[in-house]
């Protein structure tokens, strides 16, 4: 005879009680969670933004062949060209492919580094809307390059020029496709440098915390000092030495995030480890990894939830920060904080420091206030009434 | 006749919880005189001390609310008062003793600044001398009340901070005096002390009491009337003598059936020693100056032996502080000690963490608090389970869960509940599963550490009957830790008296309890059964 009632699988995700509370208290807040769907949203688009944001076509048909462009370089000679890669941008390209097919192009028809031809005025240019109807038809003009069918009749407006939603900067980039290769690169930055030194910052807590003792305090002590080094000095030196790059980067302000969390795991695990319920396992005979794991872990994640959007928001401050001062991430990457810069030594161009701006601030209130609602929702005392 | 001093007529308390309104007093009513003391009784989440905080307006409204009912004090209704005339009347017309003396106290002032505190804020500046501030503490029996007024609550007692909290209570000279459960927390020879000084105190000051409590052996010492609750309501009231002479409600009858009953097993000195302990002591360095002296010990343990048989009850009986968990924890080599322990004839003094592993699977214990011993996020199954899969049993995951049901059935719980989680259980209910995670390792040795002292009365009848039971047909060891006499009495066959470390007295079960030796064993004893408390000094205060 068997006791044992059967087993309800629950899906692939068997929320404890304690967790479909929380998850339902984050529900009921209404601004975290329209928040989160929309940073969410964001952030999907933004993983995609080659096929958003594209100096290529998605898909083209030449001469009967079906070609993605997007995803694979083809010669320019296919197209009776001669350079190694395909410019699709290049009027005389296009035209050919153009006569002998046709292209879907993304909605933005630049990338980051896409640098626009004949631009209407000196760069930055302004977006189309701002332009006036005699720097659209000059623009049009160059555009054309003698050819005169090229020209709409009675020398067109500015409904006919490509659009340029955002303008460009100095260097003739698409403001807009910079922003959304931006806002992945911050994001992604964001979230590894937070997900890699709280994994870190954790582990280094739960040792400290379980064990306590000498080990603690020398690792303390240790962490002590480590954290006292002035941190922009140590970046300033080290990005003078190596190349940075986004690996680099990380790397470098990884040496310092992870003390972060280091007390808050501690102090936890130092009050969790007598609890009598692991006390019970010890007596069960459990490995001190497995009780560390199963017991005494749950209870720092708690804490270590509630901080980390916030880690997030502030490893993507410090990245924009750099790239603002010009220690962060090589010329030419899209970076929102290179575009800050770049705002501010062309005040006369003010689309450029002011997107950057929205953006950043979209980005940073955004996760803040999923923040907020990640700790209310893990406070045990707040009820929603 | 004029109108009794407290009226409590029809009073309904409901706490409201999100969207749901739960009723946990229902149409409550009883009346209290001047010099009269009435006990209202029942077990935890019967509404005893929701309705002790109603009288006096405590609760967080507005998430607590009256639907029906009148609290009328002196002819006036306390839910229609002002906060003003609330103010007043609380700390000087009715005041209020809680369970918890320690998180009572605010800790960083001082015994004469709280006491000091309560006259000034009733009486005017003046009022609150030094002198008048002694005069309390004396008239509460704190000892040496002078040199005490510096004091910080840390530095007292449990016992001592009890009577300080009832010396803030007696200050002002109230009409009522209501105490929550106030020894609860204290050691049977404290809790004695404190009942007699209450009684006392009542018959002195002419004070109507209300004293809350799950002990109904309390009630009877010091209430002449009593109600008894049952989930919310009142089920039956009068004079204490006649309710327990004759019971009429089968709850008031299952509540006064519920002492811990029962015979311990034999005592057979033949039985085979499973675990033998030899001059167990734990000490605990105190360290002095700059460079970390050992100046001292803390002997929290001092040179204890004991031998638990197969099959056989080792109680060990002291107050808080006399170091019997610390030898339990000792003896389970969970904490470092010094001294020889074996189990079944094999030292367990050199072994390695590792070597110690698989031992554990013999050796098990149950805690005091249900609340703190089970994982708050694994459900029973995973609870009970643990140490099956920490043991390398070769069990697959169906025939864990077997296991798992059988353990649970084992000691009570359906096996149907398993996928279920701690909070879902009551207190009684909880501490089984505790027992269920011990047993299902099929252990020969279990310490006990106080599994009864955190439940209800009723339970813990039920408990003692379930180790009694699970003892004989497993033939099992137990070391029971308890400063409960009553259910140690009905356990153990044989008895470890500890105090300050060290043993006082041991021995055979029946000799102890028939005729103690010493003046501490007799002491505590007196207090436990009789609640009595012994007028010479051997018990500290």
């Amino acid at each position: 005879m068997t006791l044992a009632p059967p087993q309800h699988t629950h899906g692939w995700l068997r929320l404890s009680p304690m967790n479909r509370r929380r998850l339902d208290n984050f529900r009921r807040n209404r601004r975290g969670l329209w928040s989160f769907w929309i940073f969410l949203a964001l952030f999907v688009v933004s993983l995609g933004a080659e096929f958003v944001a594209n100096d290529r076509p998605l898909i083209a048909c030449y001469k009967g062949e079906l070609l993605f462009p997007v995803l694979v370089d083809y010669p320019e000679e296919k197209f009776g060209g001669f350079e190694a890669r395909t410019d699709y941008r290049d009027p005389t390209i296009a035209g050919e492919i153009e006569a002998h097919g046709w292209m879907i192009w993304p909605p933005i028809r630049f990338a980051n580094s896409t640098t626009k031809l004949d631009p209407p005025t000196p760069f930055p240019s302004p977006p189309t809307w701002l332009l006036s109807e005699k720097q659209c038809r000059a623009a049009i003009v160059a555009h054309a390059r003698g050819d005169a069918k090229a020209i709409p009749p009675g020398g067109g407006s500015c409904r006919d020029l490509e659009p340029e939603w955002l303008g460009t900067d100095a260097d003739g980039h698409d403001v807009v496709a910079r922003l959304i290769y931006g806002f992945r690169i911050s994001v992604l930055f964001g979230f590894i440098l937070a997900g890699v030194s709280s994994a870190i910052g954790i582990a280094a807590g739960a040792v400290q915390g379980y064990f306590g003792g000498w080990l603690d305090l020398t690792m303390q002590r240790l962490i002590e000092v480590w954290s006292s080094l002035p941190h922009l000095y140590i970046l300033i030196i080290l990005s003078a030495i190596l190349t940075p790059g986004f690996l680099v980067l990380l790397t470098i302000l990884l040496l310092f995030s992870w003390v972060n969390l280091v007390y808050l795991v501690r102090a936890e695990f130092l009050r969790a480890r007598n609890f009598e319920y692991v006390n019970a396992a010890r007596a069960l005979g459990l490995s001190n990894a497995k009780i560390i794991v199963k017991h005494v872990l749950p209870n720092a994640m708690v804490a270590t939830l509630t901080f980390l959007p916030f880690i997030v928001n502030s490893s993507i401050s410090t990245l924009t920060s750099l790239d603002f001062l010009g220690l962060g991430m090589p010329p030419g990457s899209p970076s929102l904080g290179e575009l800050l810069l770049e705002g501010k030594s062309n005040l006369s161009a003010p689309w450029l420091g002011l997107s950057a701006f929205a953006v950043i601030a979209l980005m940073l209130s955004l996760l803040i206030f999923v923040g907020e609602a990640v700790r209310d929702a893990f406070d045990p005392r707040k009820t929603f009434t | 006749m004029s109108a009794p001093l407290l009226s409590v007529r029809d009073l309904s308390v409901a706490f409201r919880q999100g969207d749901e309104t739960h009723v946990v007093v229902d149409r409550v009513s009883f009346t209290l005189e001047r010099g009269q003391a009435l006990a209202l009784v029942g077990e935890s989440g019967s509404g005893k001390s929701v309705t002790a905080q109603s009288i006096v307006k405590l609760l967080p409204y507005p998430a607590a609310s009256h639907p029906s009912g009148e609290v009328l004090f002196k002819g006036r209704d306390v839910l229609k008062m002002t906060d003003a005339s609330l103010r007043e009347m609380r700390g000087a017309g009715v005041t209020m003793v809680f369970q918890e003396p320690m998180t009572s106290l605010n800790p960083l002032h001082t015994i004469e600044r709280q006491v000091g505190e309560i006259i000034a804020l009733h009486g005017g500046r003046a009022a609150s001398s030094r002198d008048r501030v002694i005069a309390l503490l004396t008239e509460v029996g704190l000892a040496d009340p002078a040199s005490r007024l510096g004091a910080y609550p840390h530095q007292l007692s449990g016992g001592q901070r009890q009577r300080v909290m009832i010396a803030m209570a007696l200050a002002n000279r109230p009409d009522l005096f209501i105490a929550d459960e106030p020894t609860t927390a204290l050691d049977v020879t404290i809790q004695a002390q404190i009942l007699a000084l209450l009684k006392d105190l009542q018959a002195k000051l002419g004070m109507a009491l209300l004293f809350i409590t799950h002990d109904l052996g309390i009630v009877r010492k010091i209430a002449g009337d009593v109600a008894v609750m049952q989930k919310g309501r009142i089920v039956e009231a009068g004079k204490t003598a006649e309710v327990f002479d004759n019971p009429q409600h089968p709850y008031t009858k299952m509540l006064l059936a519920a002492e811990p009953k029962g015979e311990a097993p034999a005592r057979d000195a033949t039985a085979k020693p499973i675990l033998e302990a030899k001059d167990v002591r734990v000490w605990f360095p105190i360290r002095h100056g700059f460079m970390r002296r050992t100046i001292g010990h803390v002997k929290a343990v001092d040179g204890v032996s004991l031998t638990v048989r197969e099959g056989q009850t080792v109680g060990v009986v002291g107050e808080s502080g006399s170091g019997k968990t610390t030898l339990g924890l000792a003896i389970l080599r969970l904490i470092r000690s010094q001294g020889t322990i074996a189990y079944c004839g094999r030292g367990l003094s050199g072994l390695t963490v590792k070597q110690m592993r698989p031992l554990r699977r013999d050796m098990q214990i149950v805690f005091q608090d249900p609340y703190g011993s089970l994982s708050p996020r694994l459900s029973v199954a995973e609870i009970v389970e643990e140490g099956l899969i920490a043991q390398k049993t070769r069990l697959n995951a169906a025939e864990r869960r077997e296991a798992v049901a059988k353990a649970l059935a084992d000691t009570g719980v359906d096996p149907a509940s398993m996928d279920r989680y701690p909070h879902e259980f009551s207190g009684g209910q909880r501490q089984r599963i505790a027992i269920a995670r011990a047993m299902a390792l099929d252990p020969k040795f279990v310490v006990l550490d106080e599994p009864t002292s955190a439940l209800d009365m009723s339970v813990q009848a039920q408990i003692v009957d379930l180790l009694r039971d699970l003892q004989k047909r497993r033939a099992l060891a137990y070391l029971f830790i308890s400063h409960d006499l009553k259910v140690v009495r009905a356990l153990a066959s044989e008895i470890v008296v500890m105090r300050h470390g060290a043993v006082v007295e041991s021995g055979p079960a029946h000799e102890l309890f028939a005729a103690p030796k010493s003046e501490y064993t007799r002491a505590l004893f007196a207090a436990a059964f009789a609640m009595e408390a012994e007028a010479s000094d051997v018990v500290s205060q």
